[in-house]
């Protein structure tokens, strides 16, 4: 399924919100949920965005939906500028293009059964002759493992995981190319959960989707996702083919994030010592200088605090932004003892 | 995922029944208020077959007590007090409905347009229903007929355009917050318009309180038109209104006091009839609330 030519590249974007102040709501600052974040997700491929909450995942996401505007950068969908569309591409990039929201109780409209959920949108781009609406209803609710009689039942008459499940067919009613699962499964119960990977999954295989997946559980993410970028403070820490980010992260952040993971196993739980990774997200209004990360690392040194790192190369296709992990050397690069006294200074 | 088909079946419910009629069936204060609005429609549209007499006839029978003649008196010019309440209800009800009808369609307009685009759009709305709800409603309508003139027609614009801040402001602060909600975000990635995500996605789900707001304002404009004829600045002095008819009674309160008490009468059950129908249509339009059978 998988092919080299992406659907998807994010360009340097950046998107920021500006902070008003004063009777005349003047622009005092800004802030910068996402801080120059360019990746590219290839077709057929399943690309995983994580992070902690703030760290600016969704605003990705809702700009390759173009539901917020970056304020620089670019977002090419199948190498075309989505911002330079015109009102007819537009209109094809919103049909390929269609999300699954995170929250099952506020994705769906209050005041629609499901059939007219999932059919509005044949209805209003006229896709599906009118007679052939219905089975085409029936047709989504069976892919996504739901009874034909689920078309007259009201949101509030369905369960998380099955209105998850009507979210789903209803981005599937465009036949869509790629889908932006904006947190798609945090909200639901763990058994839930799995089964609605496994519905992503089986629906990725058989409609060849693209899946750009949003969210802050590593497990779900590992076993989704093709390639994984780990995301800190709107900008991308460290990214990486799934299997060899889980097995060999370089970022500290990165490290931390794994480890913070809950291992099933108790014996393996009590036996291993993991380094809690301290203190808060900074605010990202003021952000912190040089790496956004070196309030909260080990491994800071002066050096971070001073300059950002960019993302360097440790091996293919997998980028780290970290100066001390040695993908990267700048011309005042210095030893590694500074850490020891400073390291965990704020 | 056949697995899990199973298990649903069992919550679907039988055969979904119309939810005003299955609501209207469990709510009594909305059943006595239907009949009670029913029957005001019902005396304003045969006023004229129904009146015993002309409602402004002269007869030197004048402040008479009830009688089998006079079922309500007569007031000081001798007219049949049943005849003129009749005859009022025609018009009380019409400014009661069509002065909110008004209000509603452009509150409903300002309030979406500005809660949902923001930025001048809203400033420019929100300066001027601010301003307008600087004043009480009451005073902008004295305001507006006083340069307008009375007459029937100048007493609905004034009232309507006075009622419009509180339209505006309920529908600015539902859209504000519903613009936020992930179906509409879902609405604007499938692509819809402006229009189809505003009054298909936003209004329905903004209508609770709207209903809530209309059925106060109908009250109020009643109450409005009564307030205005009270100060002669109503339809005018020979079309009988509930208002009027009370502010000719008053200066005979002493006197005869079913000059004062009928047409509040009439006023009062009207507004409480029509505030029990606007619960029950809140009730009915709220898909989320269970209906039993």
């Amino acid at each position: 399924m998988r092919s080299d030519d992406p659907i998807l590249e994010v360009q340097g974007l950046e998107v920021g919100f500006p902070i008003r102040k004063g009777l005349f709501q003047r622009p005092v600052a800004e802030v910068k949920a996402v801080n120059g974040v360019s990746f590219s997700v290839p077709r057929g491929s399943a690309f995983g965005l994580v992070g902690e909450s703030g760290c600016g995942k969704t605003t990705v996401a809702r700009a390759v939906l173009q539901l917020v505007e970056p304020t620089a950068g670019r977002v090419l969908f199948d190498g075309q500028d989505v911002a330079r569309m015109d009102a007819a591409a537009l209109q094809r990039f919103r049909g390929k293009v269609q999300a699954v929201f995170q929250d099952p109780f506020s994705s769906l409209n209050p005041r629609m059964s499901t059939g007219r959920i999932l059919s509005e949108p044949m209805r209003v781009h006229g896709m599906t002759p009118g007679p052939g609406i219905k089975a085409e209803v029936r047709r989504l609710l069976d892919i996504c493992g739901l009874p034909a009689r689920f078309a007259d039942l009201y949101p509030h008459e369905m369960s998380g995981g099955q209105r998850q499940r009507v979210g789903i067919a209803r981005a599937l009613a465009m036949n869509p190319e790629l889908i932006v699962c904006d947190e798609a499964v945090s909200a639901l119960d763990v058994s839930i959960q799995a089964q609605v990977v496994n519905l992503l999954e089986e629906l990725q295989k058989e409609l060849g989707l693209t899946y750009l997946f949003i969210g802050h559980d590593l497990s779900v993410v590992r076993h989704l996702c093709d390639e994984v970028a780990v995301m800190y403070l709107g900008r991308i820490a460290e990214t990486a083919p799934s299997d060899r980010l889980f097995a060999h992260p370089r970022h500290p952040y990165t490290q931390a994030l794994i480890d913070a993971v809950p291992n099933p196993d108790p014996d393996f739980e009590a036996g291993r010592e993991i380094e809690p990774l301290e203190g808060e997200v900074p605010n990202p209004a003021d952000p912190p200088s040089g790496c956004f990360f070196h309030p909260r690392c080990r491994l800071a040194t002066d050096h971070c605090r001073q300059e950002a790192p960019p993302l360097g190369q440790i091996s293919s296709g997998h980028l780290a932004a970290c100066w001390e992990t040695g993908a990267i050397t700048s011309t005042n690069h210095h030893s590694r003892d500074a850490n020891e006294n400073t390291g965990r200074q704020r | 995922m056949t697995d899990t088909a199973q298990t649903y079946e069992a919550e679907i419910p039988a055969k979904r029944r119309s939810r005003f009629t299955a609501t209207l069936a469990h709510d009594r204060k909305a059943q006595v208020g239907l009949a009670v609005l029913l029957l005001f429609a019902f005396a304003a549209v045969f006023a004229p077959w129904l009146a015993p007499f002309d409602p402004n006839a002269m007869t030197m029978d004048m402040m008479s007590g009830l009688s089998w003649t006079h079922p309500l008196g007569t007031d000081d010019l001798g007219r049949d007090l049943f005849s003129r309440i009749l005859h009022g209800t025609q018009v009380s009800l019409l400014i009661g409905v069509s002065t909110v009808l008004i209000a509603l369609v452009i509150g409903i307009a300002l309030g979406l347009v500005a809660g949902y685009f923001g930025g001048w759009v809203d400033q420019i709305v929100m300066r001027y229903i601010d301003l307008q709800w600087a004043f009480p409603n009451f005073i902008i309508a004295v305001y507006l007929v006083a340069v307008f003139g009375t007459g029937l027609l100048n007493v609905i614009v004034a009232l309507s355009l006075a009622f419009i801040d509180d339209f505006a402001r309920i529908v600015r602060s539902m859209t504000l917050s519903l613009r936020e909600e992930q179906y509409v975000d879902a609405a604007r990635t499938l692509g819809f318009s402006k229009a189809r995500i505003l009054f298909i996605h936003i209004l329905p789900n903004a209508v609770a309180p709207i209903i809530v707001q209309a059925t106060v304002s109908v009250s109020y404009a009643i109450l409005g038109e009564a307030s205005l004829s009270f100060l002669g600045l109503g339809v005018d002095a020979y079309t009988p209104t509930w208002g009027l008819i009370l502010a000719d009674g008053r200066g005979f309160i002493t006197q005869a006091w079913w000059l004062g008490v009928f047409p509040g009468l009439a006023i009062m059950l009207v507004v409480l009839a029509i505030n029990f129908v606007g619960d029950w249509l809140r009730d009915a339009l709220d898909v989320r609330q269970a209906v039993e059978g």
